[in-house]
Order: structure tokens, then C-alpha cells, then sequence
């Protein structure tokens, strides 16, 4: 599995590439930058990554602490990205709102 | 079974990133699609703890707590003027986590997958992406908190030794993937990718950050799904390519809004040429009015137009604004604002600050509806913006910033300018706007002038 190369993913990756460019070209430029906070949110996903790195089995100290700092980094990103664009999305208010 | 519901798990996350920014698309339903995001965040990491692979949970707990302890007061604290360096260093973090789990990876395989199988090469793009956009992302910090001069850094030769480091990065990775075992070499790997990092953010002046960090947004997300393609995580390759993808339309968006190329932007040093080239001095004198004088005429007015720029952020005027605002609402006056795509620092700049002041999010007017307007539009008050409503960028084809679309607040009746001072703007050009016969330069700081005119609008009412 490590090996080889899956098309699948390629075959993934564009589906949902295709599919980011439609989502975004529809948001409102009113909202460009909470969409980067939230993207930024979203991006870090990749602490899944990070988690099997540190907590797997056989994992050598080298591997937990990067993985470690993975965790950490990606957190401070999941946890203040989402708040901070929630904080930014309840200020745009309408005129009788 | 498990391994099913570790599946399903990963497709519920996606399903709800998507939904997330479904819901982005308008202000009514974006806080929706936060909470989405958030559900499937949480989805995808209990799906991952629970995975039978993980044995040893201590480090982990212990990571995302301190990490939640330090985001939270971080999310909260921030003021909005900082926004554009937050989303700066979020992508640092974010870049640094994606490179750090890649060297990880990287140890892990050496010695175990075939030379030259495609983990290597998918785990050298990651790191190659995700370090450089970490360094690259600090030095945009640095630059937005000006701990950094903004201004471009220059040097003879920069993009010389630019492409040899480029170069001498992507050889090393070629000869890591092909020889992996020769761990020694890792190290020098990951010091080029910072370095190269480095370098192509410094000659990048500080209104060009918009496309910049858009840019940085972009790569991030590609160093994620590079990933995603390394562990065979299809999560990561969508999560990935919805990040890439936006921050790209993002650029691109900035860049059109200037009417220049990515290359131009990337390697442009835009800014420091443009003294010379940039045509005779305008000679016609400049009119100068008090505040007082124009709130007497924005009173009178039917219609107003505020254009804000970066000055406006720089200042902290955004909530004096604001009053001012709802004082000539109250007086009957229509008022709009007129946001020009890189009008500040980010994209969407002008919004954020305009909605934490309470300005109601439908009198904020993209450029391509307001212009239209413009010529019927009695004042059009320009705060800290420069470049944006630059006529010769419309008149001049000589000019520097020649055919960057514009507000074209010189064909409103009247023009105000709130200015510190006749200093160029950004792009170092000098701007025809200010010495036209309908233009009022209104000098002095544009949170004080925008007071001025409010406490002038409370007194003079009439009440």
C-alpha cells in the first residue's frame, strides 16, 4: 500500500478541487475574511495525521515529538480558528437586526 | 467493523466541511456553517482516537490542551484590527504541523518503503510546501505587526539566488526520494524550504499582503492534501483541495482587483521603481476644507459614498465611522460604503471592521455596483484609501497601476479626502484626485477628523 501509487486519490483530490472552486466563488466578498479563518479551521484536519503519528504503536521519541508539536499547532489552529470566525460572523448584523 | 466506522466517520467530516462552506456563502446561514465545521471536526478526531492503531493517548490529551488553553484566550483577545496577522499566523501553525508530520513520516519510511516509491514523493511536496509556507507566513507576520519594515526588501541578484535555493531544495528532495536512506541529507532538505520560504515573502510590499496570505492560505491547504495522498487519508486530500482551492480564488481575486499577474505580485518588488517612472508632479493647488465645513455638506446631501482603506484600519477610525454613519442616516442622508476588493490588509478587511463597528452588512457596496452609482452620488468621502480611487489607474495608460479597476469616486459631486499628509500612497504615485476642482483634502488623523465631524452633526442638528 505504501508502495504504489492509488489513482483514486487523484480522482479525489480533483472532485473536490472542481468542488472548492464552485463553493467559494459563491461567497460573498462581504465574508472573504472569515472564510480564510474558516478554511484555515478546516485545514487543520490534519491533526488526524498528527494523532497516529504520536499515538501509535511503535512510535519512536523522535516521531512523538514532532507529533507532539503537530498536535499542539494544529489545536491552537482548529480551536481559535473556528471561535474567531464564529466572533467575526455574529458581528455582520442587518439594518433592523 | 471498526474499520467501518472509521470510514464513515471520515465521510461524515467531509459531508460537513462541504455543508461549512455551503453555508459561507452568505451572512444569514455562515454561522451554520461554522457549527458544521466544528461537528465534523469533532467527528474526525474521535474516529481517529478511537482507532485501535493508537496505543499511547497521554502526549496527545496533553497536546490539545495546552493547545486549546493557548487558542481560546487567542480567539477571544484578538482584536479585529489583527486579524490580518492572525490568519498570517494560523498558517505558520498550520504549515508547521503539516512539515513536522511529514519529517515524521519521512523517518518512518526511510528504511522501510522501496527508493523511489510514491510516499517520497508525495511526503517531499508536503514538507516542501508546508515548510516554506511556515517561514513565508512568519515573515508576512512580521510585516503585518510591523516588527518588519513593509515595505519590499530588495537586494542585487534576489531572484538569482532565489531560484538556486528553489533549485538546490528540489534537488536534495529528488535525491532524498530516490535515496531515502540518506537520512543526513534530511536535515539540509528542510533548512532550504525554510529559507526559500523566507525569501520569496521579503520582496513583497505590505499592500500586496491580500494576495499574499491568500496565496499562503492556498499552499497550506495543498501541504495538507499532499499529505492526504502520503497516508492515504482521503479526508485530508478534500479538507486539502477545499483549502487550496479557496485561497487560489482568493488570489486570484486580489490579483484582478489590481489588475496584475501572480509573477507580478510573487517577484514584482512593486513599489520601489515607481518613483522615478511615475510622470511629472501634479502643479494645481490643493483646496483644503475643516471638518466642520464638511459636515455642514454632508448634511445637506441626499447621497454619500465612504470609501475606507487601509488608513482607515491604521487609524482605528472604524467605529467614529460608524457614528458618523448612523448621525447622517438619522439626518435622512443615504448612506453607502464603497469596499474595494484590496482596500487593507486581507481579504475582506474593510467588512470585518465595518461590521464590529455596527455598520449593517447591506450598506457595505462592492465596486462593480457602487461605480455605477458614483455620478449620482452627491459626496464620496474617502478614508485612508489612495490607490484604490486613483483616476490615472482609468486616464493614465502610462500609469504604474495603470488599468487596476477603481472606485471612481472622482465623479461624485463632491470628493472629500481625510489625509494625514500630500504623501504618495503605496504604489508611490501621485494621485489627480486630490488637485481636482470638486475635492476638499480634509488634513489630519481620520479617527480626530471623523470625530470632529460627528460632534459638529450632534451640535449642529438643530434639536
Amino acid at each position: 500500500m505504501v508502495d504504489g501509487f492509488n489513482p483514486d486519490y487523484l480522482f479525489v483530490f480533483m472532485l473536490a478541487a472542481f468542488l472548492g472552486f464552485q463553493l467559494i466563488k459563491r461567497v460573498s466578498p462581504l465574508l472573504h475574511s472569515p472564510l480564510m479563518s474558516l478554511t484555515n479551521a478546516i485545514a487543520a484536519v490534519v491533526i488526524v495525521g498528527a494523532i497516529t503519528i504520536t499515538g501509535e504503536e511503535g512510535a519512536t521519541p523522535l516521531a512523538k515529538t514532532l507529533g507532539f508539536v503537530a498536535v499542539l499547532a494544529a489545536t491552537i489552529n482548529l480551536v481559535s480558528g473556528f471561535l474567531i470566525t464564529d466572533r467575526m460572523l455574529k458581528m455582520f448584523k442587518r439594518k433592523d437586526g | 467493523m471498526e474499520q467501518l466506522i472509521v470510514q464513515l466517520s471520515l465521510i461524515a467530516t467531509c459531508a460537513l466541511f462541504i455543508l461549512a462552506l455551503m453555508w459561507m456563502s452568505h451572512p444569514s446561514t455562515a454561522r451554520r456553517g461554522v457549527r458544521a465545521g466544528e461537528i465534523g471536526m469533532v467527528i474526525a478526531i474521535i474516529g481517529t482516537l478511537v482507532h485501535h492503531e493508537i496505543v499511547d493517548y497521554n502526549l496527545i490529551l496533553i497536546a490539545m490542551a495546552i493547545g486549546t488553553v493557548v487558542g481560546v484566550p487567542m480567539a477571544y483577545l484578538m482584536p479585529m484590527t489583527a486579524i490580518p496577522q492572525r490568519t498570517a499566523i494560523s498558517h505558520a501553525f498550520g504549515a508547521l504541523a503539516v512539515g513536522l508530520i511529514g519529517a515524521a513520516e519521512y523517518y518512518k519510511y526511510a528504511h522501510v518503503a522501496a527508493p523511489g516509491s510514491f510516499v517520497f514523493w508525495a511526503l517531499m511536496l508536503e514538507m516542501l510546501l508546508g515548510f516554506l509556507t511556515c517561514t513565508a507566513s512568519v515573515i508576512a507576520f512580521a510585516k503585518l505587526q510591523e516588527i518588519m519594515p513593509t515595505r519590499p526588501i530588495i537586494f542585487g541578484g534576489q531572484r538569482v539566488v532565489n531560484a538556486l535555493i528553489a533549485a538546490a531544495a528540489l534537488g536534495v528532495a529528488i535525491t532524498l526520494i530516490f535515496a531515502p536512506t540518506n537520512t543526513a541529507l534530511f536535515p539540509l532538505f528542510v533548512g532550504l524550504a525554510l529559507l526559500f520560504g523566507i525569501l520569496l515573502v521579503i520582496p513583497i510590499g505590505g499592500a500586496d499582503m491580500p494576495t499574499v496570505i491568500a496565496l499562503l492560505n492556498s499552499y497550506a491547504g495543498l501541504a495538507a492534501s499532499a499529505m492526504g495522498f502520503a497516508l492515504g487519508n482521503k479526508l485530508l486530500i478534500v479538507a486539502g483541495a477545499l483549502d487550496g482551492a479557496s485561497g487560489f480564488i482568493l488570489a486570484v481575486i486580489m490579483c484582478r482587483a489590481m489588475n496584475r499577474s501572480f509573477a507580478n505580485v510573487m517577484f514584482g518588488g512593486f513599489g520601489t521603481l515607481a518613483a522615478g517612472s511615475a510622470g511629472g508632479k501634479d502643479d494645481r493647488p490643493v483646496r483644503s476644507a475643516s471638518a466642520e465645513e464638511a459636515a455642514m455638506v454632508l448634511e445637506n446631501a441626499d447621497s454619500v459614498v465612504i470609501i475606507p482603506g487601509y488608513g482607515m484600519a491604521v487609524a482605528q477610525a472604524q467605529h467614529k465611522v460608524s457614528e458618523l454613519y448612523q448621525a447622517l442616516t438619522k439626518k435622512k442622508v443615504d448612506v453607502k460604503f464603497a469596499i474595494h476588493p484590496v482596500a487593507g490588509r486581507m481579504p475582506g478587511h474593510m467588512n470585518v471592521l465595518l461590521a464590529e463597528a455596527n455598520v449593517p452588512y447591506e450598506q457595505l457596496v462592492e465596486l462593480e455596483d457602487i461605480n455605477p452609482e458614483l455620478p449620482q452620488t452627491d459626496v464620496a468621502l474617502i478614508i485612508g484609501a489612495n490607490d484604490t480611487v486613483n483616476p490615472s489607474a482609468r486616464d493614465d495608460p502610462k500609469s504604474l497601476i495603470a488599468g487596476m479597476p477603481i472606485i471612481e469616486a472622482d465623479k461624485a459631486k463632491t470628493v472629500f479626502v481625510i489625509k494625514r499628509s500630500m504623501n504618495a500612497g503605496f504604489a508611490g504615485i501621485d494621485n489627480p484626485i486630490y488637485y481636482n476642482q470638486n475635492t476638499q483634502m480634509l488634513f489630519g488623523d481620520a479617527k480626530a477628523v471623523t470625530a470632529d465631524m460627528v460632534k459638529e452633526l450632534a451640535g449642529g442638528g438643530g434639536h
